[in-house]
This record gives C-alpha cells, structure tokens and sequence, in this order.
C-alpha cells in the first residue's frame, strides 16, 4: 500500500472527502512531519466554522450532550464535527476511546463527522494535534465543530483557549457551594449546563452555580453574562436552549468585536504551544549531546536546572 | 517537527442482537495494554455503521466480536461496506464462537483473521501486530 502525500490529500479534504480528512487527522495526532505544509494550507483556508468547547468532569454526561447537540444542529441545516478526547495511558500510551458509545445516534448522516483522539500525554484537558485538527474540519467544511475534552478536575482549562464558546458541564451530586466559587474550569464558561436534571438534587447545583455567577457579577451591561442551563437526556430538556444560548454567544462576540480578541488568544495560546513542542522536539535531538553535557554540570551542583536551561536553549539557538 | 509517534488504530465493535460484551471489553483493555489507541463502538451497531465509524476514525483494523451466530451475515456485510467507500485497505478480524468450516470460508470472503475463544490476550495482541506490519504504511 503507498503512502499518499499530505499535500495530495488536501484537496480532497477541501472537497469534504471523509477518507482525507480522517487521514489527515490521522497525521495530525501523530505530529506527522511530512505533513506539516499541508496543515499550513489548510490553516490558511480555516476560519469560518464556529468552534464550541464541551468539558466537565469525568461521568458529567458530556458524550451523551454532545450527541443531542449535533442532532439539534444538524435540525437547523447546518453540518457538523465532532472531536472528542479521551485519555492515554500514563503506562502503555494506549487507550480506549469510548465516546461513540453515546453518539449511536449519529450514524449515517455525512452532515455529521465525529473522530475520537487520545491525549498522548497532553495535560490541559486536549490532545496532541486538537487545534490542527479543528483547522482541518474547518477547512473542509462543517459549519460547526464541536471539541469535547477529555474527563477535567478543576484546572484544565486549555479549551478556553481552543474554542469560541466554552459550555462547562456539571453534575448534580458533586460538592458545594465553596466549589463552585474556587477558581478554575468553572470561571471559563460562557455557558453553564447542569446534566441529569432529572435527579434530585439538580436544583442544589443550578442554585450553587446561579449564586456562584451573582456573586460575580459586575456593574453595568457586560456584551455577555454566563447563564445556566438544566438539561436531561432521558427527558430531552434543554438542548433545544443550549444550541439557542450557543448561538446568541456567537452573535454577541461578533457584534461586540469581541470575536477577533478571541481569535488572537487562541493564535497566541497555538504559537506559544507549537513553539513549546518545538523546543522539546530539539530537547530530545541532543539529549544526548550539548543537554547530557548541561545535566552533568546540574549533577555536581555547579550549575542550578534554571541557569543550566538558560544556557542550553541559547546554544540550541546557535545550533539552529 | 518529529512524528509524536504512530500509533496502531484498532475499532471493536459489536454488531447486531448480540449483547455478550465481556470478552470484547478484554480484548480492547488487553490492546490498549499494548500501545494502541482502540475505539470501541458499543452494542447493537449495523455493519453499515461500523465501517462509517472505521472510515472517520481512520482505522488499520476493525475487529469484530460476534457470538450471536450471525457471522455469515454480519461479516460479508462489513467488507461490501468497506469496498462500497473504497476503504478495503482497513483490516477486518474476527473474534467469537464461529465453526472450523465456516472460518475458512470467512477468511475466503477476505476476513484477514478470526481467532476463536480460547485465545491468551498476547496472541491477539501479536495477531494484530502482524497483519498491520503485513500491510506496510499507508
């Protein structure tokens, strides 16, 4: 079997040719060098889908709301992908990625293109090649993309900086008023759901979350304030007012110009990252090298981790 | 910038009124031991959906569990799929309660590899490896 260059799959990506896409996202995941013009390209024509962001913790019922907000996109007529991620092992670097489990409802529709990924040791809440991915499902297409993160505590919060519209999902169930107040996941939310709405003490968590925002709240009349949304599946409440929240969000960051500030976070937080896995890659090219020879100055105490580090990148600098 | 690694791609499914999901759930632990990302589609998908899921997630294998007897079907079902959006060049293997005769005929259909119930987790592990490697890169 031949291997097909990047540069030739882009066109049929472009033309929405599913076998394309998946195999450059294929190479995306894996940081496929050869394929790094071609991701260039397809940057270059991305742009336009809006891309919503879905996290919460792990059981917070993401998958399943994920799957009914496709559905209700896709009942307006628009297209849209999918991105869900789950975790690798910290032993093997396997994984198992589940979350087509809940979006059975989805098949045969090519409106709709969903792709798991594995985080391949990512923290923040995405994986490796998230964001060249979204650029290729964007370019081909889909008018919406929708990233799901993997399972987060309280402290990944890449996908604020990954997405225009950031939904956090909460469960009922889960701690007090006191968590909702501390910093983290819940301060990057545009929109607030709380899943499983027909347990019983979902009230006590939309409440938390509802004072939690109050308490928050500044003077004036801000472009937009954060709400909360109770959903259930069994019951199909409330995604119907989810899409409709995510759809105002949208034309509130627009009509506000809030929209391009977004857009140069998420190109500034990808330059700092992609320069960050450069670095590493050049890390691991002399590690055995100018690196091994810094280490045994840090070893005999000679030199702290932090000057040795100094050294090391500027002489990687001259390397270049 | 340098390749994070390839991975091996390996979907699980199980297909149609065949709710025994003990031993595939194994199969995709024991892989994901092994290094490869598995994605597992859950109960009851038709073969026409399998094969929608392998085609976006880009899969080398699609490793299907069956012990409802439904195999003459279900299998010859997956692979007119795959031919139908010219992804032939995804493997099928099986795994289950399947009879000697009808193995063959299976492997005949095109189904790279069936192995039966009474399988050590490393043999499927190094039955996948193989025929990966046999099919070189694409």
């Amino acid at each position: 079997m031949a291997y097909i260059p990047s540069v030739d799959l882009v066109p049929r990506a472009l033309a929405g040719d599913e076998r394309a896409i998946a195999r450059l996202l294929t190479r995306a995941e894996n940081g496929t060098a050869e394929a790094r013009p071609a991701f260039d390209t397809l940057f270059a024509r991305a742009g336009r889908a809006h891309v919503v962001g879905i996290t919460g913790v792990p059981g917070s019922g993401k998958s399943t709301l994920v799957s009914k907000l496709a559905k209700a996109i896709r009942a307006t007529g628009r297209t849209v992908a999918i991105v869900a991620i789950d975790p690798s092992s910290p032993f093997s670097g396997g994984s198992i990625l589940g979350d087509r489990i809940r979006m059975g409802d989805l098949g045969g529709d090519p409106g709709v293109f969903m792709r798991s990924m594995a985080t391949r040791g990512a923290l923040g809440g995405l994986a490796r090649g998230t964001l060249e991915a979204v650029d290729i499902l964007d370019a081909a297409g889909y008018d919406m993309v929708l990233i799901e993160t993997v399972g987060v505590g309280q402290d990944e919060v890449d996908i604020a900086r990954a997405a225009h519209t950031t939904v956090v999902v909460s469960a009922p169930g889960l701690g007090d008023e006191i968590q909702a107040i501390k910093a983290g996941v819940l301060e990057i939310a545009d929109i607030h759901v709380v899943s499983k709405c027909d347990k019983p003490d979902a009230n006590k968590t939309i409440a938390d979350l509802k004072n939690m925002l109050m308490l928050g709240m500044v003077a004036g009349k801000p472009a937009w304030r954060p709400m909360v949304i109770p959903t259930s599946a069994p019951q199909d409440q409330g995604v119907t007012e989810l899409l409709a929240a995510i759809d105002r969000h949208r034309v509130a960051l627009d009509t506000s110009g809030e929209i391009s500030a977004r857009r140069a976070m998420i190109d500034e937080r990808r330059l700092i990252k992609a320069s960050e896995e450069i670095l590493r890659d050049r890390f691991e090219q002399h590690r055995h090298g100018r690196l091994a020879a810094l280490l045994g100055n840090v070893s005999r105490r000679e030199m702290s981790p932090h000057s040795a580090a100094t050294r090391l990148i500027a002489e990687l600098g001259e390397y270049a | 910038m340098q390749s994070n690694g390839d991975r091996i791609r390996v979907i699980i499914a199980k297909v149609g009124l065949d709710g025994h999901d003990r031993g595939v759930k194994i199969v995709a632990r024991t892989l994901r031991d092994a290094g490869m990302d598995v994605i597992y589609t859950g109960l009851h998908r038709t073969p026409e959906e399998v094969v929608e899921a392998a085609v976006q997630e880009d899969v080398d294998v699609i490793g299907v569990s069956i012990l409802s007897g439904a195999h003459m079907t279900v299998f010859p079902r997956i692979l007119d799929a795959l031919k139908a959006k010219k992804a032939d060049d995804i493997l099928v293997v099986g795994g289950g309660v399947i009879p000697d005769d009808e193995c063959e005929a299976l492997k005949k259909l095109g189904v790279k590899e069936i192995l039966l119930q009474d399988t050590p987790p490393a043999e499927i592990v190094a039955m996948v490896k193989r025929v990966v490697t046999e099919r070189g890169t694409r």
